[in-house]
């Protein structure tokens, strides 16, 4: 397989700590979204290899390979790929969940706007694996440039015969469509995008029973995967399961893009060995550390759903057959570790703060996303998700009182656990985790002295978490 | 409804790409629907009901729900300004704040039913759109379907002239 050597764009060169793998032609000298700069590539040799397979191979494959799905939840690919029954008698889909919708993430976007044959070889892979005929890429509205690349990728692919009827000559059928939503972030969570896709509002179903390898698309056993995930696959296939098991740490194997953005000298994306580096290896030397004069507050590390972490907070973790304690930055960037110290990787999506802003501020802006975003099925997400936005509205425009922190704190409580879909946990657990970690700034901001008018001067310090930073 | 041929033979298009359920096609009818008219209107809304062997409600619904659906008549260049945490912190309701000052919009006429606003000109309208992934190099904003990023207050006047001719 021809791969050539890889230039990259000045300015856009990947750091030293990078490994590129799905990113490889992300701002690539001399790289278009044509085919033939694909297939110049080795592109589509992966697919070759794997038609030469029985699919039940190529599920055990990415078994094997440990792969973990990118889009949020961190469920290993393979497992998942195994619950479609073989000897069920409906027709399997695929769905590329292509929403990339949760604040702070922004990875997808270059892979559909780049490099969108491997995103199709991927999937083509995917589907064969699966026993999928038709699939589906679930775009977010907001990409339109992303659907018209897509829409020409797979015309391409269609007249080269990757797609179609009797792909290759292999007999395997398959046809892959573009979808695009209409800017709601529900569709990204599985079984909404599910509904939005089948025609109708975007409400998410319970599950049990609606997993959707047992009952997905018109009821189908159906798999649904991230862009990056299904990405993944073609690399799976073409290094083997165990080849890309050895990159990352056990359990959490691979590569996977990072996306930096908020108070860093240099946001950006950066596709590191998942656990080969640390929260402060990430953000001091691939993101540059902070700005002039400031100091890390606090990082949001896997989308804004994720649970906010402090800086100075002391974490225990294990370390081989050891409890040890580790501080913010000595945290290695792994969905397990992440999880121990009591929050997700998620999404990948890393948003930093440092100590010029106000975090009622930054919980309000997030607080407004949950509650725009709500779908509206559920009584707690509904009505909680407004209040929450509400209280926080009034606490930084200096109309909050003292109970509104126990109040702010006691209706995220009464969200999470209690809903058909993950929302309710995603818009609860911003809210319980700022008020819990940075409670002072919470009070301050409520307290009555802080609010008295004129303002008391010796207690400016106080009173800036009343305006956006 | 005056639906042109060509337009025509697109919905036929897009409808085929659901062979199990023709519902499935009332999002993107909708969008080439809105495409071609820049709003949905309840004759709109009745037209892709009956394409799809549906009832009206079923397609009013999804107009009402999805934010990419507008019900009124959008500027010649509708503008939506992310309004989520990582370009807010770079400065976007700075961003927001200039462009409406600099197309003479007045944002306090729009809520949560009727999101966005017309300048008197009828050239631009403006809305806050939830974060449109690009977190990284913010403030960022769409102009139509041209994506448009680092955009401080500072350049909304450039901004707005790349449009303006
Ligand atoms: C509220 C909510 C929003 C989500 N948004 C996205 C999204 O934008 N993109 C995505 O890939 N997954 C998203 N997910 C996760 C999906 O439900 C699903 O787990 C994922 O697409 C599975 O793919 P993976 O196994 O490859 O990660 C979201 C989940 C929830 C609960
Ligand atoms: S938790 Fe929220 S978003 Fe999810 S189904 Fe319930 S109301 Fe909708
Ligand atoms: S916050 Fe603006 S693009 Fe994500």
């Amino acid at each position: 397989m021809s791969r050539s050597e890889v230039s990259y764009l000045e300015g856009r060169q990947p750091h030293a700590r990078e490994r590129r793998l799905v990113f490889r032609n992300i701002d690539r000298v001399g790289w278009s979204t044509a085919l033939s700069d694909y297939l110049a590539d080795g592109g589509y040799e992966a697919l070759k290899s794997a038609f030469g397979r029985p699919p039940a191979d190529i599920v055990d494959e990415v078994k094997r390979s440990g792969l973990r799905g990118r889009g949020g939840a961190g469920f290993p690919t393979g497992v998942k790929w195994g619950f479609i029954n073989p000897q069920n008698p409906k027709p399997v889909y695929l769905i590329c969940n292509a929403d990339e919708s949760e604040p702070g993430t922004f990875k997808d976007r270059y892979i559909l706007h780049q490099d969108p044959h491997q995103l199709l070889e991927g999937m083509i892979i995917s589907c064969f694996a699966v026993g999928a005929h038709l699939a589906y890429i679930y775009i977010r509205e907001e990409f339109p440039e992303g659907a018209r690349i897509l829409e020409r990728a797979l015309a391409e692919a269609r007249s080269h015969g990757f797609l179609g009827k009797n792909i290759l000559g292999t007999g395997f059928d398959l046809e892959i469509y573009v979808h695009r939503g209409a800017g709601a972030y529900i569709c990204g969570e599985e079984t909404g995008l599910i509904e939005s896709l089948e025609g109708k509002r975007p409400y998410p179903r319970i599950k049990p029973p609606y997993f959707p390898a047992a009952l997905g698309l018109y009821m189908c056993p159906t798999i649904v995967n991230n862009v990056e995930t299904l990405c993944n696959v073609k690399h799976i296939i073409r290094m083997g399961g165990e080849a890309f098991a050895r990159l990352g740490t056990p359990g959490n194997t691979g590569t996977r893009i990072l996306c930096v953005s908020g108070d860093v000298q240099k946001p950006g994306y950066f596709e590191i060995e998942v656990g080969k580096i640390t929260m402060g290896e990430l953000l001091n030397d691939l993101c540059g550390g902070p700005k002039p004069g400031r100091n890390f507050k606090a990082v949001i590390p896997g989308g804004s759903s994720a649970k906010v972490l402090r800086a100075g907070e002391r974490f225990r973790i294990k370390r081989g057959d050891e409890q040890v304690e580790i501080g913010l930055e000595d945290i290695p960037m792994d969905f397990d570790t992440l999880m121990s110290c009591g929050t997700m990787a998620g999404s990948g999506g890393v948003i930093v703060l440092d100590d010029s802003r106000s975090m009622p501020w930054v919980l309000h802006n997030i607080n407004a996303f949950y509650s725009h975003e709500s779908c509206g099925q559920c009584t707690p997400c509904r009505e909680g998700s407004l209040w929450m936005e509400k209280i926080t509205g009034r606490m930084i425009a200096g109309g909050g009182v003292p109970a509104d922190v126990a109040t702010l704190n006691s209706v995220a409580d009464q969200i999470a656990g209690r809903t058909i879909c993950a929302f309710g946990e995603a818009c609860a657990w911003p809210t319980q985790s700022f008020v819990l970690k940075f409670r002072e700034e919470f009070e301050a901001c409520t307290d009555p002295a802080n609010l008295a008018q004129p303002a008391n001067p010796e207690r400016e310090a106080q009173r800036r978490y009343l305006h956006p930073a | 409804m005056d639906i042109p041929r060509e337009l025509a033979e697109r919905i036929d298009e897009a409808i085929s790409h659901y062979p199990v359920m023709k519902r499935s096609a009332a999002l993107p009818v909708l969008h080439l629907l809105q495409e071609h008219f820049g709003y949905l209107t309840a004759n709109a809304v009745e037209w892709t009901a009956s394409r799809l062997g549906l009832e009206p409600i079923n397609i009013h619904e999804l107009v009402t729900f999805y934010p990419g659906f507008r019900q009124t008549a959008p500027g010649r260049w509708h503008i939506r300004v992310c309004r989520t945490l990582s370009c807010a912190m770079a400065g976007s309701h700075d961003l927001m704040d200039r462009l409406c000052r600099l197309t003479g919009i007045d944002r306090d006429s729009t809520s949560h039913d009727h999101p966005f606003a017309v300048s008197p000109d009828g050239r631009f309208s403006i809305e806050f759109a939830e974060c449109l992934a690009s977190c990284g190099t913010g403030p960022v904003c769409l102009v139509n379907d041209d994506f448009h990023e680092k955009v401080t207050a500072d350049r909304a006047e450039a901004l707005l002239q790349h449009y303006a001719q």
